[in-house]
Formats: C-alpha cells, sequence, structure tokens
C-alpha cells in the first residue's frame, strides 16, 4: 500500500477549477518534488492534502495509508500523520511556540492512545530540534511566529516538523526567501528527517534546494494538471529551459490514470 | 434629557427612611452631602439614550424596576466556600453582602489600615470628610449622586506614606436576594506619598435574582505612588452593574486600573482618572466578556490635567450570542496639560451575527503639544489561525479557546504578576469555557445551585 494516492483529483476556488485533475503517488521512503510556474496550483494542492476546508474537492480520491484523507478534518489528518509547512507561516500572538508545540505534540499522542508528555519529558527534546534548526531558543518563548524574519518562520515551519514526526512531510515553498546559509540550515533539518517511514512532497519554484534535497521524482504542474513527470535531471532541465517548453506541451499531455 | 422615573416616590421614602439610620446619620456634613446628592438626583433622574454619554446604553429597565433597599442583617448568610478564593496571605479582604459588611467573612490586618466606611464614619469622621465626595463627578450622570445619597457602607482603605503592601486587598460585594433590591457601596482607598498597593474590588450576584449594584470608589493616589486597582464585575443575566472609579493621582503617581467584565444584564463600568499632578502616569486596562443578552458598557474618561502625563487605554472585547458591547473612550486634555501623551486602543472579536459593539474614541484637546493616538478593531476569530492551529493535530474547539485565551491574555500580561491576576486569569478561564466548552466539560452542568441560606 502507498502513502499516499491521489486519483484524479479536481479542486475548485472561489468558484474557479484550480486543480484539474492531479494523479499522484508517494510510497514512504520517496521524496517527490513538485514545481510549477506561479498560480499552477501547488499551495492548492499542498492545502487540500493538510484539509483546508476553503478548496472545495469536486471529483477525486486521496488515499493516505489506505484511509480516505478527503474525509478527514484538518486536526485528524494531522493526527494522521500529514504535516503541511506553510508557504506563508501564520503569526498567533499571545501563544507561545514552546506551548503549541507541547499542546500538538500532545493531542497527537491523544489521538494515538499514548500518554501526555508533562514539561521535564518535552523540554529536552525541543530544545534539541531546536538546536538543529539552529534557532535562538528565546524565540521559542515568544509567540508564535510573531516578529519573526521570513528565515525564522520558514525554519520554525521545520522545527515543527522535527517535533511532530509526521508520516508524510508537504513543505511549501519553505526555500522561498532563504538566503544560502538558512537554506542549508533547513536543508540539513530537512535531510535528518529523511527515512523509510517517511513520504516527502516538496514544492519548490527552484532546482536549488533539490541540490541539497535529492528528490526521487520531480512533477510539473501547470495550470492544475501534472504536465510532465521525470527524475530528479527533469529539475535541472526545468532550471536552465524555465516551464515555457512544457506549457506548450501541456495541452496535449492527456493525465495519466493509473 | 432625563427620564421621568417610574417611581420617584420609592426613592424619596427610601431616602427618608434611611436618613435615620444610615452611616454617618449624625454627622451634619454628611447629612447635607447626602441631601445635596439626592436633591441632584432628582432633578437630573437615570439617563437616556438621547444622552450622548448613554447613547448605546438604555438603563430604563433600571428606572421601572422598584428596587428596595434591604436593611443590616435581614435575610440571608453567604456560604463562605462559595465565594471566591483567597487572594495572597497575610490578606485584608472584606466581604459586603447588599451593601453591608459581613464580619464573619471578613479579615483585618493589623499593618495598614482596612476597614468598614461605616466603622471610620464612626471612629474618625474627620479623616473621612477630607476625601469623601470630594473627587465623584456628580454633574455627570444620576449614578454617582445616586450612590451618594443611598450609600450604607464600603471599604475604607488608607495606606501611609513608604508602606508596600505585597497582597492585594480584596473587597467582595455580593447581591442576593430574591426580590429585586439595590446597593450602592462606596469605597475610599486613599494612599500617601511612595506606597505601594493592590486592590481588587469584586462583584457578584446569583443567577435569575434581580439585583442592582450601583456603586463608587474613590481612590486618591499620592505622590510617587504605585497602585493597581482591579475591578471584577461576574454578575449574572437578571442583573444590573453601575460602578464608577475615580482616580486622583497626584505628581508621578501611577495607578494601573484593570476592569474584568464577565457578564451581568446590563454593566457599566466607569473609569474617571485625573491625572491632576506632573509626570503621572495611567493604564486603564479592560476585557469584556459577553453572551446571551447581556451588555457591558465600558466608559472611560480620561482627564489630563497637568503637563508630561500619560495614559494608555486598552481594551479587548469578546461578544458571543446576542452580547451588545461598548467601548467610550473620552479623554480630555486641560490647557495647560503639554507633553500629554496618551493613547487608546480597543480590540474587539464578534463571535456571533448576533452580538453588537459600539466603539466611540472622544478626543477633546484644549493643549497644542500633545500626542493623541485612538484606534478600534473588530473582528471574528482569525480562521487562518485556526486551521494553523489545526493543521497541527490541535481540535477546533481547542484551538478557538487557545485563540480567545490568547486574546483575553492581551489584557492579563498588563497585569503585575501575583495573586490578584492569578486569580483573574483563572476567573476568564473558567468564564470562556462556558463559551467555547471542550469536549467533556460541557457535560458537567454549570453550578446554578443555591448559594446562599436562609438565617431566620
Ligand atoms: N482562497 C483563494 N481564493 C481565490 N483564489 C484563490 C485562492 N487560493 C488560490 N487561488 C487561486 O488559485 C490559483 C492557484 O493558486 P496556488 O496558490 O495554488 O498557486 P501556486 O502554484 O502555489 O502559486 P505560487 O507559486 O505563486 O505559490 C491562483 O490563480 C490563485 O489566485
Ligand atoms: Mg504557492
Amino acid at each position: 500500500m502507498s502513502l499516499l494516492e491521489i486519483k484524479n483529483l479536481r479542486v475548485r476556488v472561489a468558484g474557479h477549477e484550480i486543480l484539474k485533475g492531479i494523479d499522484l503517488t508517494i510510497d514512504s521512503g520517496e521524496v517527490h518534488s513538485i514545481m510549477g510556474p506561479n498560480g499552477s496550483g501547488k499551495s492548492t494542492l499542498a492545502q487540500v492534502l493538510a484539509r483546508r476546508e476553503t478548496y472545495q474537492v469536486i471529483d477525486g480520491e486521496v488515499l493516505f495509508n489506505g484511509k480516505d484523507l478527503l474525509a478527514m478534518k484538518p486536526e485528524e489528518a494531522a493526527c494522521e500523520g500529514v504535516f503541511m509547512a506553510f508557504q506563508y507561516p501564520v503569526e498567533i500572538p499571545g501563544i507561545s511556540n514552546t506551548y503549541f508545540m507541547r499542546s500538538a505534540l500532545n493531542a497527537m499522542r491523544k489521538y494515538r492512545n499514548q500518554d501526555e508528555m508533562d514539561a521535564m519529558d518535552f523540554l529536552p527534546m525541543f530544545r534539541e530540534k531546536v538546536k538543529l534548526l539552529e534557532m535562538d531558543e528565546k524565540l521559542m518563548s515568544r509567540s508564535v511566529n510573531e516578529g519573526f524574519s521570513g528565515g525564522e518562520k520558514k525554519r520554525n515551519e521545520i522545527l515543527q516538523m522535527a517535533v511532530l514526526e509526521p508520516k508524510l512531510a508537504i513543505l511549501d515553498e519553505t526555500d522561498s526567501g532563504l538566503d544560502i546559509d538558512a537554506l542549508r540550515i533547513v536543508a540539513k533539518g530537512v535531510n535528518a528527517m529523511r527515512s523509510k517511514d517517511r513520504g516527502m512532497l516538496v514544492v519548490t519554484h527552484y532546482q536549488r534546494l533539490l541540490n541539497y534535497i535529492v528528490p526521487d521524482r520531480v512533477h510539473v504542474l501547470v495550470d492544475g494538471r501534472i504536465a510532465r513527470s521525470g527524475g530528479s535531471e527533469l529539475a535541472l532541465e526545468l532550471e536552465e529551459k524555465g516551464y515555457g517548453w512544457i506549457d506548450g506541451e501541456a495541452q496535449a499531455t492527456v493525465p495519466a490514470s493509473t | 434629557m432625563t427620564t421621568p422615573m417610574k417611581h420617584p416616590d420609592t426613592y424619596l421614602d427610601a431616602f427618608h427612611r434611611l436618613d435615620q439610620r444610615a452611616a454617618g446619620h449624625e454627622l451634619a456634613w454628611l447629612r447635607q452631602l447626602r441631601a445635596h446628592a439626592f436633591e441632584r438626583f432628582s432633578q437630573m433622574g437615570f439617563p437616556t439614550t438621547h444622552d450622548e454619554d448613554w447613547r448605546f446604553t438604555n438603563v430604563s429597565a433600571i428606572a421601572r424596576t422598584r428596587f428596595s433597599l434591604p436593611h443590616e442583617g435581614r435575610g440571608r448568610l453567604l456560604r463562605p466556600e462559595l465565594l471566591p478564593p483567597r487572594l495572597g496571605n497575610p490578606e485584608a479582604r472584606l466581604t459586603f453582602l447588599n451593601g453591608h459588611l459581613v464580619r464573619e467573612l471578613s479579615t483585618f490586618p493589623q499593618a495598614i489600615q482596612v476597614s468598614s466606611l461605616k466603622a471610620e464614619l464612626e471612629r474618625s469622621p474627620d479623616t473621612i470628610r477630607l476625601h469623601l465626595g470630594r473627587y465623584l463627578d456628580m454633574q455627570r450622570d444620576a449614578f454617582s449622586p445616586l450612590n451618594t445619597a443611598f450609600f450604607e457602607d464600603g471599604a475604607y482603605v488608607h495606606v501611609t506614606r513608604g508602606k508596600v503592601i505585597e497582597e492585594p486587598i480584596h473587597l467582595i460585594f455580593v447581591s442576593a436576594s430574591d426580590r429585586p433590591i439595590m446597593s450602592h457601596p462606596r469605597n475610599l482607598l486613599v494612599f500617601d506619598e511612595q506606597c505601594e498597593a493592590t486592590v481588587v474590588e469584586e462583584y457578584i450576584s446569583w443567577p435569575g435574582e434581580v439585583v442592582f449594584s450601583n456603586s463608587a470608589t474613590e481612590l486618591i493616589a499620592g505622590e510617587s505612588t504605585t497602585i493597581s486597582h482591579y475591578m471584577i464585575e461576574r454578575e449574572h443575566g437578571e442583573a444590573f452593574n453601575i460602578s464608577t472609579l475615580r482616580i486622583q493621582q497626584a505628581r508621578s503617581a501611577n495607578v494601573a486600573s484593570h476592569s474584568v467584565l464577565l457578564g451581568g444584564g446590563l454593566v457599566r463600568n466607569n473609569v474617571h482618572p485625573v491625572l491632576a499632578g506632573e509626570g503621572g502616569e495611567c493604564l486603564i486596562n479592560g476585557l469584556f466578556v459577553g453572551t446571551g443578552r447581556e451588555h457591558l458598557d465600558n466608559y472611560m474618561h480620561v482627564e489630563h490635567a497637568s503637563p508630561h502625563s500619560t495614559s494608555r487605554q486598552f481594551y479587548n472585547g469578546i461578544l458571543d450570542g446576542h452580547a451588545h458591547g461598548v467601548f467610550h473612550g473620552r479623554i480630555v486634555v486641560h490647557k495647560n496639560a503639554q507633553k500629554t501623551d496618551a493613547k487608546q486602543t480597543n480590540r474587539n472579536l464578534l463571535l456571533s451575527d448576533n452580538a453588537q459593539i459600539d466603539t466611540k474614541p472622544q478626543l477633546e484637546i484644549y493643549a497644542d503639544d500633545v500626542k493623541c493616538t485612538h484606534g478600534a478593531t473588530i473582528g471574528q476569530i482569525d480562521d487562518t489561525a485556526l486551521f494553523y492551529l489545526r493543521s497541527r493535530g490541535i481540535e477546533e474547539r481547542v484551538g478557538r479557546r487557545l485563540l480567545l485565551m490568547a486574546f483575553a491574555g492581551q489584557c492579563l500580561e498588563r497585569m503585575s504578576a501575583g495573586a490578584a491576576r492569578s486569580h483573574v486569569e483563572h476567573l476568564i478561564h473558567e468564564h470562556l469555557s462556558l463559551i467555547e466548552p471542550l469536549p467533556g466539560e460541557e457535560s458537567e452542568p454549570v453550578a446554578v445551585e443555591r448559594t446562599l441560606e436562609e438565617v431566620g
């Protein structure tokens, strides 16, 4: 059984069809990358998988570990092991990062019938991950993402992933806006999470990140359809030629329905 | 504009009867103060919504209801275990029932002067005379005169020069009756130079009872004194609560007023600081949480009367159901009050389509070198923030509660750490759990059990 199976997924947002029949299968241990021009629907796909309710699924099916993902609420999907790093992480004044992460982890542990973690057990583990992402521990007692720089917000997303240890990690442009040092730190955090029990879907505009996180498969999303799929070399080709050449072919490409 | 009072004779009769037995009724100056106040009240009558200060709050239900003034020692005794928890230790705690001191439920400290106003009027009337009625504004509405005419008791606190009181002084005012009653608690809080203290006033009533509490507090903060004052109001849907806090600040005095309104049929909380001395600082911090058909009105009148004074108003409102909130923030900068720095912020969360907020800033600036800003926001629970929490595994209801707590937390953060703040935090948690119950919580019935018992 595959970790994630998306079949003919069609999604509408605010009256417009944005995803027009997506088919994608990810197995545990694999890293897939999705690339594509602005507005092609990459974040829409990520948000639908994280079960954002404003996106209306009009057709198709998504199985996560064989379970109907589209029937799940966001918190259920999260507790089942889906994690999405937000393209635009949200600021939440008044809730500290530490409190947020412990509440989140304990919500998941409760869902899995595990005992809740008290602060004594939680903090050493949390500190270790904070160190891995080379973040200032002082930030952790501050409100979630409030006053964080762009880079700190993105690293905070990866930190959350490291704490919550999902089965499927979806990274929505976690590399955008990062300088090369921050990019390396993020990549280090992501690579530390690569394992045979975990799948990843890395959404990015640039090949740059994929130098550090080498994907097993690359898919190109154009106008709501996967126009082309290939190995990691496809990313290089895109970097060189842009999306234009695929755009043309996309019209002729019939989405493979396996 | 005034309403013709429905029952002027009720108040007149009550006033004549009270005249014979009220605290300090043998003192000529006090009789005169009361007589003037009653006259003032009779002239003005209760305000109507044509009155600019009362545009959003209709008190005709107060005018319509025949409230009686309960006598001391009549009726019921409070069950101590149902009163709010002790704040700190050692402590001063005065408990009043329907405007009268309950001695058994009060503790008087040795180190500072905390007593009932009535007792103090007997013991040393001249001390009281120095302050009582000197500050309260008798011109603006009928409630302050009404209080002055009818008060029977309240707290008298005097902290002398240089004293630092670590633990809060807790004043509890309970209204309880099976028929409509009113009470007019009157507090006089006097702080000399360079002292520090915290006073908590807490007003409580029980579900279903028609009670009217009309309190007035005069707080005098001496030079370089640091005071925290808490007004906690947790009345029920049939209760009327009008409260007025008048703060007089001397040079470099620093006062924080925290108002926490957690329900009541009709609540009006007036906060009226006068920064009379140079370099004074005043924080006017508030949270109001309304549900059902509750009406919670916050009226601020901040007067800068001296140069270099600073005021900060921060009010957060949470309104659910058909609740109606009002924030009216008036800032007056007198002609000589140069370098005034006044700021006002009112944020509101509406949790239902039927909830309503009226927010009104009112700046009157007569000096030319001042900094005054104001801002108000009205919004719903942030969907994106809620989705963010849920996407990390946190249940929707827990997420909503966290966001409400975070919103209320902005007010908590402005309170100094200590027993008073912890108490308020606990009350807010408890109150928000009624609005946004978590799984398992809603099965526990809210305690509506009778909390008083007959004693004869
Ligand atoms: N909430 C929304 N309301 C209306 N339109 C939306 C909404 N979300 C997305 N869209 C539209 O859907 C389309 C796809 O958006 P999406 O964010 O999925 O693109 P993307 O591939 O992630 O783009 P980018 O590379 O810029 O992040 C765009 O045209 C966008 O304007
Ligand atoms: Mg996007």
